[in-house]
Order: C-alpha cells, then structure tokens, then sequence
C-alpha cells in the first residue's frame, strides 16, 4: 500500500497543471456531456488531442497523440481537470465505443476514415442496439438487414438511442442471418443517419425531458462494405468492446462531487428553523453515504492498481455498476427528502432548488440502474462470473 | 501509487489463515464455546508462535512491529475462522496504550510478556464511547473507584488497562483488593467480555495518558472489529454459496435459482467495497493522522452494516439449516453481531463522524 505518486508522475502532474492554468481560459462553458459539441467545445477537444490530454492513447495515424498507455497518468489528468473544474476530454459513445472497436476489428479503411473526425467532435455517432423487444435479451434482436446486390436493405426498429437526433452516423447490430442461432446471426454495421428510409423520433421519459429516442428503419439500403469484422459476426464485435463502455469503472470523483452538494444543501435548507444537518436523522443517513462513498472510492484505487498490473480484478470490478447507480440514486433520494415538499417541485416552480437538478438526477438515476444491464442482471453477473453460481438453464434459442 | 497488499501481506495472510484451518476448524470452536480455558490456551499458544500477540508491538521488545493494515489482514482471518483468541484487547489495544501512554519500566515490563504470548490483557475503555445504567470510572489519589462494563478480553486477563472518566489510563492487575468481576455472557461465545467493579482498587497510571491516546485505542479497535466482520462475512458468503451449490430442491440446486443467486450477489456487492475502506482505514492509522478517526468511524459503521445484512442473509440462503446448531453458522452471526455493538454501535459511531466534520455539536 503506497497512496503516493513516483516522482515522474508528480512531474506529469506538473505539466497538467502548467497546461490548465494557460489555457483554461479558452476552455467552453456548460460541455454537454451527450450530443452534437458546439464549436468551442470541438476546438477545446482539438486543442487537448494536441497536448495529450484526450484521444492519448490513439496512435498519431488516426488523430490520437499516440502515447503509451498509461492508467496512472490517465488518472492523473482526469483528477487535475476535474479540481480545476475544467472541461476534459469529450466523452460520448462514438468516441468510447465506436473508436475502440475500429481499432480493435475495422479495416484500414474505416479506420482512416472515422477515427480521426470521431475524436475530433466533427462525427458524432450514435448506438444502435436495442429494440422494443430486445433489452437485457439483446442477442434476440430482430432488425433484419437483407442482402440485396451490394447493399443490406434494413427494416425494424432500435430505442434507447441518445443523440439520435443529433448524429450522423450510427454504429448498429441488424440481423443478417435469421436462420442461424441468435447469437451467430448479427451483424455489425455503420451508416450515415441519412440515409433515406429512417426515422427518429424522440422518446419523452419520467422526467419530462426527451433523453433518447426511437429509431425506425424502412428499406434503408446500406452499401456490405459498411459492416465492421465478419458477417455474422457482429454479436463478438459488440461484446469485443463492451469493456470500453463508459462507466464500467464507475465514476467516484462525480459521486463526491454530488455528495458535496448535499453537503452543502443540508447546509442551506431549514425546517423550523433547524438546518438539515443538524436533524439527527437526515444526518445519520448522510454520514451513512459518505461512508459508503469512500468504500467505492478506494475500490476505485484498487481497480486502478489492478488495471496497472494488468490483473483482473474480479468481483471489485463486477459490483461497480451496480453499487454505484444505487449510491447516486441514494444521495439523490436524500436531497429530496432534504427539502421535504420543496423537494418535488419542478420545471419552473417558485421556491425551486439548483434548477430542479435533484428531482431530475432521481428520476434519471433510476434510468441509469436499469440501463446499460439492468441490477438484476448485473446480479446474474456478479453470482455467475463474480461467485462461480450456476447459470440459469438454457430455454430460449 | 500502489493500492493493493504486498507479497509480504499476502504471505502473513496465507500463513495465518493455514494456521487457523488447521488449528481453529468449527469442532474447535465448538468446544472453545463450551469451555474456554483449555483449548484456547492450545490456539493461544501457537498464535503466540506465529507472533500474532506481538504484532504490533516494537521488535526491540519481542515483537514483529507490524502495521496496522497487517494486523487488519490478520485480524480478518480471525474473523474469518471466528477464532476463540483475546486479541482485540491484548494483541491490538493494550499494547497501543503501553506505547501511546506507557513509561518506559511499564513499556518493558508488560510488552515483552504480550508479545511473547504470556499474558493476556483486557482493556475497559466502553465508558469513553457511551456510558450505560452507572457505569464510570473515577480515579482519586491512585486509586480507582466505579465500574466499567463490556471489558474487552475479560476472562483470563493477567492485566487490565482501565479509562477513567477522565482521559487517564490505567494499569490493573485482577487480583488486586477491592477489584470485583462479573462475566457478561453474549451471544457470542468466542469471545469473552466482562464487568470489572472498583472500589478504591490500587492502580498504577500510564503517566503520558492523555484523549488522543484513548481515542487512538479505540481508533485502532474499530478498524480490527471491522476486518474481524469482513472476514466473518465472507466467509458466510462462501459458505451460502457453496450450500447453494449442493442443496436440491425441485429438481435443481437452489443456487441455480435467481431468487438465491441475487442474494449471494448482493451479499458479495455489499462486501468487496468494504475490503478497500478496511484496508484504507487500516493505512490511515499508520499513514494519514488526519484522515485516520473518521476512516476508522467509517470502517468500523459501514462494515456493521454490511455485517448484519450478510449474516442475516447468509443465513436465509441456508434455509432451515442456517438456523440450526448443527451447522455452526450462527458462530458467524453471533460474531458479526458482537463486533457491531463493541466500541460503539453504527449510529453512535456516525454521530462521532458528524462531530469530526463540524456537522454536529
């Protein structure tokens, strides 16, 4: 156990820092974190690629910096931005999803072609998987793409697509093989949202706000050459890059940062005259979260020593996504219950909180527990990967 | 930037585990639970071999002068085998108040003998975290006048270290006159604690006896009690998972059943994070002063309440079995129930955390 960082990182950290306070200036306001990135944002994303702060690891032919990988670094910048209160780099499904994949099984081709606009913010993608009856199930997906000279013609329908609105191009599994087994009959594809033949529309959730949208293709011709890795392949393509979905680590800095608001809202709110800190209750369920936070935060530096080591980590790195949707959900339900009727206004209501961003993060957070592998199969996970249990037996083909 | 256990940790770990499967599988504990003198004094003594007594204590006075982090791991693994051992008090607290408060002729009179396996020595510090029905103890002109309840390490202590009610600390021998002992029996039969009664018993003070030492003591304790429920815990999750595996019931082993599989994953979701805050919290004592009282409220609430939640759970995935004495796993849940209570249970232990952070008076 050594909490303290080899002098050349503290050097590294030195550059970081030398960078923020030159250039934070021109660093844009309110980054989305999904969507299409305004100009200031795409020039701040071409401006960190070109000092290594984003695209690091990606090789110089693509558009990246082309360093070493390095996961203490990679920590490094992303605590120095985030105490600076800096935007970081981009982060959106083309760029760790869509990027890592090409890499990994495009050809040289696609990759030429993508890579570099991908981490540049001048392409933005979209996900393609799910569908209405397809979810936790995602290998039973039904959207059919039909050989038809060169082309693959597209008919079904995908939902749960962020920035569908917004994207050019989507990365997307079809079925191309409907007679092989479920898993062996997907292909990988990626067209421009274009094409004529799709449709988006958005899909308004609980909170009232439209975060994805559903996506329906009609005869939507795409050239065979757009597929990625081997027909019928598409299912392993997919999964090949799963481990680089954002998330998968958790994200400990951003649950401090919402624990301390809390902080700061037990602060500021009172009841008869008594601030919300000092209720014996709600102060008893606050310390409870922080200590709960720091179990997941120094899991988070036992994962990162293992990714260093190149060890896997095993059931410290399986319960993440789990733990950590319920943590912020928790620390969200607290605020709420915080400011008590205050606590369920909403839109633009008088006496409204931080913008009614705990209303929305409860609601949201609620979406992020069952999204991405819902709790209940991130428990299959955990007791099958995690605990060695046996898997459910096999009824579906 | 390393957050992991060394090879040396992961060693003192094996070996100590070895050891106690060994030494200290559920027959043992069984007849420990009956009769605690003779084979405790059998486990005891090849405890003693492997240097566990001593572990924190300075080699230039027999010790291995571990850290606390290695005491941490090997504190887990006495969870782990819930093992009848008198650690907490006499391996773990006593010595930290000799070193913290100590003289030097105290420190080498007492130390060697600890490290050596000699003695055993309870600690009476439960006032300073709460105090119940009249307990206190007030010390006037080298005397000591009151009673402390739930001594740690009671029975068979050849020394007491006693807290007055006010920060001063204090050496006690057990047959000293005026001193009367009442056992407290738990739920938890692997462990002993006790009430000690003091009327004008002659006591000798550790002269550099201040409120950090106290508060240190008890620092260090809460992070053993909690790595003694992680280890006690994940050895309940491997139990259930294992039973699991083998219990049939309509045809199936009920581990193939998600009803039962979800609850092992949530006992194991709820734990494994816990291991790094243990670990962390074990560090801090050592390596971060200022981060050391609050990880240790941290450690010591947070791994309460995962305990209780796994041992309850742990049980139900048994089924009626779990609730047997046949198959021992109440060992378990008794034991994780005991380290909840000691030195303070989780809400008291939250209220300490609210004052370290200036959120409560």
């Amino acid at each position: 156990m050594d909490l303290v960082y080899d002098p050349k990182y503290e050097a590294f950290r030195e550059e970081v820092r030398a960078f923020l306070t030159k250039h934070k200036d021109q660093a844009p306001r309110g980054l989305g974190a999904a969507g299409r990135p305004s100009p200031d944002a795409c020039s701040w994303q071409q401006l960190l690629i070109q000092h290594g702060y984003a695209a690091r690891t990606i090789p110089n032919d693509y558009g990246g910096y082309g360093a070493k990988p390095d996961i203490l670094e990679s920590r490094i910048i992303a605590e120095e931005f985030s105490t600076a209160r800096v935007p970081s780099a981009l982060q959106n499904q083309g760029i760790s999803m869509l990027v890592p994949t090409l890499l990994e099984l495009g050809t040289e081709e696609q990759k030429k072609k993508w890579v570099k606009p991908t981490l540049r913010g001048e392409v933005v993608w979209c996900q393609g998987y799910s569908e209405p009856g397809s979810g936790s199930d995602l290998a039973s997906l039904q959207t059919k793409a039909t050989e038809d000279g060169d082309d693959f013609v597209i008919n079904g329908q995908k939902i749960w697509t962020s920035t569908a609105h917004e994207a050019d191009m989507i990365f997307c599994l079809v079925r191309t093989e409907p007679d092989k087994p479920k898993h062996e009959g997907i292909s990988y594809l990626i067209f421009s949202m274009k094409t004529p033949g799709i449709e988006v529309r958005p899909l308004t959730t609980m909170t009232g706000h439209a975060e994805f949208n559903e996506v329906f293709f009609t005869d939507v011709r795409v050239p065979k050459t757009q597929i990625v890795g081997q027909r019928g392949q598409g299912w392993f393509v997919a999964n090949a890059t799963l481990k680089y979905e954002r998330g998968m680590l958790g994200d400990p800095a951003a649950m401090e940062t919402r624990f301390q608001a809390l902080v700061d809202l037990m602060r500021e709110e009172t009841v008869d005259g008594q601030r919300a800190i000092d209720n014996p209750i709600f102060r008893d369920r606050l310390v409870r979260l922080q200590a709960e936070l720091a179990a997941m935060k120094f899991n988070g530096l036992r994962l990162l020593t293992s990714a260093s080591r190149g060890e896997d980590p095993g059931l410290a790195r399986l319960i993440v996504k789990l733990q950590s949707c319920e943590l912020t959900h928790q620390i969200s339900a607290l605020a709420i219950d915080v400011m008590g009727e205050f606590g369920v206004l909403y839109d633009d209501s008088p006496y409204l909180r931080s913008h009614g961003s705990w209303q929305w993060g409860y609601m949201f957070q609620l979406g992020l527990i069952i999204g991405g592998g819902t709790a209940q199969i991130q428990k299959n996970i955990i007791s099958e990967r995690g605990l060695g249990m046996p898997r459910e037996p096999k009824l579906a083909k | 930037m390393e957050f992991a256990l060394s090879e040396e940790q992961r060693m003192l770990q094996d070996s100590v585990r070895r050891f106690l499967e060994q030494n200290a599988p559920l027959d043992k504990v069984r007849l420990a639970a009956g009769d605690t003198h003779t084979v405790q004094r059998s486990l005891w003594a090849g405890a003693s071999e492997l240097g566990i007594p001593g572990m924190l204590i300075p080699e230039d006075f027999g010790g291995m002068g571990l850290g606390f982090l290695d005491a941490a791991i090997v504190y887990e693994m006495i969870g782990r085998h819930v093992a009848p051992l008198p650690i907490l008090g006499t391996a773990v607290m006593a010595p930290l108040a000799l070193m913290l408060a100590g003289s030097e002729a105290q420190q080498e009179k007492w130390l060697p003998k600890i490290a050596a396996g000699e003695i055993v020595a309870g600690v009476a510090v439960t006032e300073k975290i709460g105090i119940r029905e009249d307990a206190g103890v007030k010390a006037r002109k080298g005397t000591l006048t009151g009673k402390s309840l739930f001594v740690i390490d009671w029975a068979e202590a050849d020394l007491y270290i006693v807290a007055d009610s006010d920060h001063g600390l204090h050496l006690v021998l057990p047959d000293a006159k005026g001193l009367s002992r009442r056992a407290l029996n738990t739920i938890d039969k692997t462990r002993s604690v006790g009430e000690l009664v003091f009327d004008q018993v002659a006591a000798e003070p550790l002269p550099r006896s201040s409120a950090d030492a106290v508060a240190r003591m008890i620092d260090a304790g809460r992070v053993m009690l909690a790595a003694d429920t992680l280890g006690a815990g994940q050895m309940m999750i491997e139990k259930a998972v294992a039973y699991a595996g083998e219990r049939k019931q309509f045809g199936r082993v009920i581990g193939s059943f998600q009803a039962v599989k979800h609850l092992c994953a949530e006992m194991a979701a709820a734990l494994e994070p816990s291991r790094s805050l243990v670990w962390y919290a074990a560090h801090a004592l050592d390596e971060v002063p200022g981060d050391a009282r609050l990880m240790a409220c941290h450690a010591k609430s947070h791994l309460s309440e995962v305990g209780r939640f796994v041992a309850r759970t742990a049980t139900e995935v048994h089924g009626g079995m779990g609730f047997t004495d046949l198959l021992g796993l109440h060992y378990w849940f008794k034991r994780i129930g005991l380290d909840r209570q000691l030195l303070g249970g989780p809400e008291l232990v939250r209220l300490e955390a609210a004052r370290l952070q200036g959120w409560a008076a």
